[in-house]
């Protein structure tokens, strides 16, 4: 175990410099001339022009050379300084705390959700594979799937907010705001994460250790607790937190449609942008973001399943 | 699965009944993101919420009203401006507005990228109770560039020691009480405004990209304000009951931009043919769902600068067929023209954040090349229009250009035309239209001058006219007193109440 998270904090320094200097050299590749798409990116299309080309490359010093943006950018990492916005002028660390802490709360409540819905309606189906709810889940699951997330967040916003009436179609700032782009993605995951479930407990459920233990005499409840849900644990904890890296990069979607003030929707501006500080801070703190997510989800295989080796490597 | 939606759905209800429009708040939603606190950059939105204000307001009509300035002079040669300031007006942060404050906002603004620093300023300064503007010739639109939301006037506690403005404090009618930029923005009424107070205590905007989004805002009642609605959601939102639709002519042109230096776009004969391949009406229609192809530059609403005695801009591919014909230009195998072996094919830059214009430039496409011009559509950042005028690729560019970024549409004529711009003229030059616009600029020249530019560009076609745009909001029909304006200063917030 110790040796798993020196791992993962060797990978931690490893991501850190490789995603810096990456992000640093496709931000140079990148076509077009720096000076106006920053001066696009901040002044709009009404009013970028040479003259604010020009201000923008005097003032940020965009004629000088990139590898001493590059420098100044790792020192004041070292100082743990992400600087400043070239669009907004903002401090890039307030600007990806408030845009990375918006998709993250989507995020974990969309998964929080998903949890609600997707491994119990599993756990039922696995128990009794082959029976009316196991086919009924493939089917709903399959569609729910199937469907695109902007179709399904458009319906459920007409459904909910326009006919109903009973949440705000879009917007953020109040605890109802959540609901519906939240809800939106946790059926897609709920859709995935109750066929993983149902797979492992169909697997457990029909293992000879199961069976043994219904034989000698548990109840259904307790068979379930007892040999049940440790032994699904591992492919579901392992499974969500795949699911979590996903949702917290793929939402720019679902962000767009609810006028969400995602991460997703920030990087796609910063990059037509040319905000290079904003870029290279994201992609940092989501790639470090990664690598903790991945430690835990090794620490709570560790923990359901202490057999040894089962470190999970994704 | 579907009674636990419904479940998760109907425990939300509980939790949400504070979210609806008749809440207390007047909530705006557009589609322009909160850049920062800086007016250069997100002026145009603290403008519309009446959270800061400038020197001088204009009106419906583009006419100049006071603002935080009650009247202004100009000295006998033209030179020196003279504005004489509100009294007892405060900022948000409780300090007064002053002449010294008003002069500090307006060198900041100027050092930066704007109209501001295209006037010809040399000085900015405070005396007495009097904000004093010297200028090394005369300007005449000095005051509506004044009006512009680049020029709000920010408290000196607003700025940083590097001119970078760290806070909105204005003066306006709202202070603001939570800026979550990029996309949203709450404020209250202040209680120190030198106005009426408003009717309503509480506002927020909220940037939302998605025009579908912003329909589906207004049509389920969470938004009492919604700006720039797209074709289909406004011929929906009609049927909407509990929504008006407000819709004006705004100074904004679809236009085409010519690179004058081209070799197949010298003679004004093929810029005349290229105009009339277009089917100005057929496009408007299909495209904007609005009748507004544009026969001249600007809509008969700007009246000033809509000039009835030029012969309006027509849609005959025939005439222009022939006018192509004797420049030498022959069809070729594959019907696009040629000369001396050189193909009629030029590239059209345009960009997509207003989703009209690639739709708009592939429409263009096929009606050029009923008439044997290739295109080849080009869809990039805005900002590739102004790098190729710069360094002279451009052939030809769509865009949507607002002459009115101040009310007067000179200062849009200015940067454009007289002679080039980056979104006007390119490799054009006509001794005769820069005159015109220096004097008028002077304040000399008067209708007959302006009529005479008109008919110099209509002549010329160093840009050629599509369309005319309006400007769509919906408006909950819980609310009175909203207001849609040309000019996109106000939305009349200070004056909207909750409908009896």
């Amino acid at each position: 175990m110790i040796r798993a998270l020196g791992y993962r904090a060797v990978q931690a320094v490893m991501v850190a410099l490789l995603v810096g200097v990456l992000t640093f050299l496709m931000m140079q590749a990148l076509p077009g001339d720096m000076a106006f798409r920053i001066a696009a990116g901040r002044y709009g299309y009404d009013a970028v022009n040479a003259q604010a080309a020009e201000a923008v490359r005097q003032e940020l010093g965009l004629d000088q050379p990139a590898i001493n943006a590059f420098g100044a950018w790792f020192m004041d990492l070292l100082r743990l300084d992400f600087g400043t916005s070239v669009i907004s002028g903002a401090p890039v660390i307030d600007e990806i705390r408030h845009q990375l802490g918006a998709s993250l709360q989507l995020a974990g409540a969309a998964l929080a959700l998903s949890l609600l819905i997707g491994p119990p309606v599993g756990v039922l189906a696995g128990l009794r594979a082959g029976g009316g709810l196991d086919r009924g889940l493939l089917l709903v699951s399959t569609a729910l799937r199937s469907v695109p997330q902007f179709l399904m967040g458009l319906i459920l916003i007409v459904l909910v907010s326009i006919h109903l009436g009973w949440l705000p179609a879009a917007g953020y700032g109040k605890p109802a705001h959540f609901i519906l782009p939240a809800l939106t993605l946790a059926l897609g995951l709920a859709a995935v994460s109750a066929r993983i479930t149902r797979d492992a407990m169909a697997g457990v459920a029909a293992s000879p250790f199961y069976a043994f233990g219904r034989w000698k005499g548990l109840s259904e409840p307790q068979l379930f607790r007892r040999h049940g849900l440790r032994n699904i644990g591992v492919a579901l904890v392992t499974f969500l937190g795949l699911q979590f890296a996903m949702l917290v990069e793929g939402v720019v979607v679902i962000e767009a449609i609810f006028g969400w003030p995602g991460i997703g929707h920030a990087l796609v501006h910063a990059i037509f942008g040319r905000d290079v500080p904003m870029v290279q801070g994201t992609a940092l703190l989501l790639g470090l973001g990664f690598v903790v997510l991945n430690a835990l989800v090794d620490l709570a295989a560790h923990w359901i399943d202490p057999r040894g080796n089962t470190e999970v490597r994704t | 699965m579907l009674s636990k939606l419904l479940a998760s759905a109907a425990m939300a209800a509980v939790l949400s009944s504070a979210a609806f429009a008749n809440d207390g708040v007047i909530d705006v939603v557009a589609p322009f993101e909160i850049k920062g606190a800086d007016p250069v950059t997100s002026g145009n939105i603290y403008i519309k919420m009446d959270i800061a204000e400038p020197l001088v307001n204009a009106d419906a009509e583009g006419r100049l009203m006071p603002g935080l300035a009650t009247e202004w002079r100009v000295s006998e040669d033209g030179r020196t401006w003279r504005f004489y300031l509100r009294e007892g007006v405060l900022f948000h942060d409780g300090s007064a507005f002053t002449a010294e404050a008003a002069a500090n906002a307006l060198k900041i603004a100027r050092a930066k990228p704007g109209l501001l620093e295209t006037a010809p300023i040399t000085g900015i300064e405070a005396d007495g109770t009097d904000l004093v503007i010297r200028l090394s010739a005369p300007f005449a639109p000095l005051p509506a560039f004044l009006s512009e939301y680049r020029s709000l006037i920010y408290a000196p506690s607003a700025y940083g020691a590097d001119g970078s403005v760290t806070t909105v404090i204005g003066t306006g009618a709202y202070h603001v009480t939570r800026l979550d930029a990029p996309l949203r923005l709450e404020a209250e009424a202040f209680g120190g405004y030198w106005g009426p107070a408003p009717a309503i205590n509480r506002v927020s905007y909220q940037a939302v990209g998605r025009a579908e989004t912003r329909a589906l805002l207004a049509e389920s009642g969470d938004a009492d304000y919604v700006f720039n609605l797209d074709p289909a959601s406004v011929a929906r939102l009609k049927s909407v009951e509990n929504v008006d639709i407000l819709s004006v002519s705004v100074p904004r042109s679809l236009l085409i931009k010519v690179n004058g230096a081209h070799p197949a776009l010298t003679d004004v004969a093929a810029r005349r043919a290229l105009s009339l391949a277009i089917d100005r009406q057929g496009l408007a229609q299909a495209i904007l769902r609005y009748p507004a192809g544009a026969d001249q530059i600007l809509p008969p609403s700007i009246g000033d600068w809509h000039s009835d005695a030029v012969t309006p801009l027509t849609y005959d591919p025939e005439a222009a067929r022939a006018l192509l014909a004797g420049l030498g230009w022959r069809a070729g195998p594959d019907g696009v023209l040629t000369r001396n072996g050189d193909r009629f094919s030029l590239t059209l830059t345009t960009y997509p954040d207003r989703p009209e214009l690639p739709l708009s430039a592939a429409v263009l496409q096929q009606m050029f090349a009923e008439i044997g011009v290739e295109v080849v559509i080009d869809s990039t950042n805005s900002s590739e229009v102004a790098v190729r005028h710069a360094d002279g690729s451009l052939d030809i560019a769509l865009f949507a250009r607002n002459f009115a970024l101040v009310p007067d549409p000179i200062g849009t004529f200015l940067t454009d035309y007289a002679p080039t711009g980056d979104w006007g003229a390119m490799n054009w030059n006509n001794p005769e239209f820069n005159a015109l616009i220096a004097a008028l600029a002077r304040g000399e020249g008067g209708q007959p001058a302006r009529n005479r530019a008109i008919e110099i560009l209509q002549a010329d076609l160093p840009v050629i006219p599509v369309a005319w745009y309006q400007q769509t909001a919906a408006v909950s029909t819980g609310i009175t007193g909203a207001v849609i304006d040309p000019y996109e200063r106000t939305i009349g917030l200070r004056q909207i109440r909750w409908a009896q």
